[in-house]
């Protein structure tokens, strides 16, 4: 039993999705069983690894590395704990969410679609076979556009096209450069096309493979300027879809840019052959700046959250090119925090939909007043976002602003203060008019009253966490170390 | 091995920008499907001519022969082809869905419609 837990973690939730259709009565029971598995499941994973060091698992009983390897280490043991988690967080969630915003009588599909798609996102994490990736990754991606499609606004529809067809261009961009690779080194294996690659001599074929996966790899986590599908996907989707895909599904991305960069194709040749680091950086710097920018001229609350996401991908992209051991802890750290903190604010707008429609920042004059347990948790997943110290995020940009120093860029630090200055702007916009402002006559009709229990549960969880994370750092500091380590070839 | 003798590759890129070209350029929500399709079929020809083993014969065990293509790329590139059908699938019901929706599958018809909402 112990020694399958890497198959465990992906057919437990793979099986209760067809299982959902199957008993429509008890879709909610299955779905949410599941994923409790799954989340138990991801424990154990973790506690293993830091345990005894890094789990091969032969799928099948067919031996790497021709079967496919599932191969769990310290840094996607810890992507599947943070997947695993939020979806057992927002499951609860969706229970009173979803009548909002779609037919009560169709919600087995939607937990159908929710379990693939966290299927797929576990696969991802936890492949060691790149094709067996992009088969994980589709999976997740196809069910993501059926999720953001069954948004309340018919616009959801044009946003989850859209996303598909950039998706899909992308995730075809990864699949070339997997052939590209497979074509120069004969494997697919991860850890085995590492292996065999300098033997190729780094040909053009390595160059072009390289090329593909980078950009596909950025087209899905968003990465400025190729983020243009995420506002809209995430400002349409329905709010509970929004928390988990924005606290989920770009950190798996990024997860697989930093295996691709770091694992498969080395430290030497992405970033000392190819001058991979200083358009990452720039890119990064772009995206805490621009996005920030925009998120602060939106009109509304989810549009706001969804720049904002932009913004803070720019971060782990950062901590990325930096190609160091402090820089990668930062990227690590905040791949967990930022998911606490963007679940917690998504899931807070889930509330403010259960007592009215809109999420314009005028509609929600006053409303500080009528729920003060959904804005507060909107204050306090403000203030880690903003990284205000006592709070996780102010843990992130703290090991950020330490690896810049450390990268001997004094500039480098002065530029994340600045951007996080930029959030505090955003983030007040909403606390000043929801607090301070009193409620005009001619605003949206909204019922009185606070968002019931069953939604006020999960979203203080993931804020509460954001607080306890803030104080107790050793679990995910000591991960993301410990990953970071590995990934830089330094003795873990 | 000159221009010619990688003429599958030149089909491959050429499929591959016309895909591409089709997805950026149409208005259409179905024509961008379609150059999407092709898009991606251009990658499976690209899988296909990966295995290709010169002088090699179908991976089929027979005496008296030694070289066999690779069959591992044709084998990855049905389960490629099983998911293209699928995103073909999934996007085509978003167009359903959309048509029935906005009244039309034109892009620009379809921005206009309503204005910056929620």
């Amino acid at each position: 039993m112990i020694a399958h837990l890497p198959a465990l973690q992906v057919v437990i939730t793979l099986i209760a999705a067809p299982a959902c259709i199957l008993v429509r009565g008890r879709d909610f029971a299955v779905a949410l069983t599941a994923s409790w598995a799954a989340f138990a499941v991801s424990c154990l994973l973790l506690d293993r690894v830091l345990a005894e060091g890094v789990i091969s698992y032969e799928l099948g009983g067919w031996a790497a590395p021709l079967g496919i390897e599932y191969r769990v280490d310290s840094l996607n043991a810890f992507v599947l704990l943070i997947v695993t988690g939020i979806a057992s967080v927002v499951l609860p969630y969706t229970r009173s969410s979803l009548p909002l915003e779609m037919m009560r009588e169709k919600t087995y599909l939607f937990y159908c679609a929710f379990l693939l798609c966290l299927t797929g996102l576990l696969g991802v994490a936890i492949t060691g076979d790149a094709f067996n990736l992009f088969v994980f990754l589709e999976i997740s991606s196809l069910s993501s556009y059926i999720l953001i499609s069954l948004g309340p606004h018919r616009r959801a529809l044009t946003a989850a096209y859209q996303y598909l067809v950039v998706g899909t261009i992308a995730a075809t961009f990864i699949v070339i450069g997997i052939g590209l690779l497979y074509g120069a080194t004969g494997s697919l294996n991860m850890d085995d096309i590492a292996a065999r690659l300098p033997a190729t001599g780094y040909d053009r074929t390595v160059i072009a493979a390289f090329a593909f996966l980078t950009v596909g790899a950025a087209v899905k986590l968003a990465l400025f300027p190729l983020h243009f599908w995420l506002p809209k996907a995430y400002s349409y989707a329905p709010s509970s879809v929004s928390a988990f895909l924005a606290a989920t599904a770009t950190k798996v991305a990024v997860y697989v840019l930093i295996r691709f960069l770091f694992t498969v194709f080395g430290i030497e040749f992405s970033f000392e052959t190819l001058p991979t680091a200083a358009p990452l950086m720039l890119l990064a710097l772009l995206a805490m700046f621009v996005a920030s920018t925009v998120a602060i001229f939106q009109d509304s609350v989810k549009r706001i959250l969804a720049y904002s996401s932009v913004a803070q991908i720019g971060y782990m992209v950062l901590g990325i090119s930096m190609v160091s051991a402090p820089g990668l802890t930062a990227s690590i750290l905040h791949l967990f925090n930022h998911a606490l903190m963007k679940g917690a604010l998504f899931l807070v707008v889930g509330c403010i939909a259960f007592r009215q429609s809109s999420f314009r920042i005028d509609d929600l004059a006053g409303i500080g007043r009528r729920m003060p347990w959904t804005m507060a948790a909107f204050v306090v997943a403000g203030l880690s976002l903003i990284g205000i110290p006592l709070t996780a995020g102010f843990i992130s940009k703290w090991y950020l602003i330490l690896a810049a120093f450390a990268h001997g860029a004094w500039w480098l630090a002065v530029l994340i203060v600045a951007s996080s200055l930029l959030t505090v702007i955003y983030v007040w916009r909403v606390v000043e008019v929801a607090y301070f402002r009193s409620p005009t006559s001619g605003s949206v009709a909204a019922e009185p009253g606070e968002a019931p229990a069953s939604l006020l549960v999960p979203t203080w969880v993931l804020a509460g966490l954001n607080v306890y994370f803030g104080l107790d750092t050793t679990l995910p500091v000591g991960i993301a170390q410990h990953a970071a380590r590995a990934l830089v070839g330094a003795v873990p | 091995m000159g221009f010619f003798g990688l003429y599958n590759y030149w089909i491959v890129v050429f499929l591959m920008m016309v895909g591409l070209y089709i997805v950026v350029e149409h208005g259409n929500l179905i024509k961008k499907l379609v150059g999407l399709t092709i898009f991606q079929a251009a990658v499976f020809v690209l899988y296909i001519s990966l295995g290709k083993v010169r002088g090699g014969t179908a991976p089929i065990i027979v005496e008296g022969v030694e070289v066999y293509s690779n069959p591992l790329p044709h084998v990855l590139i049905l389960t490629a082809i099983v998911v293209g059908i699928a995103t073909t699938a999934l996007g085509l019901a978003l167009v359903v869905r959309i048509r029935e929706a906005f009244g039309t599958i034109e892009e620009d018809e379809i921005e206009d419609q309503d204005g910056p909402v929620i």
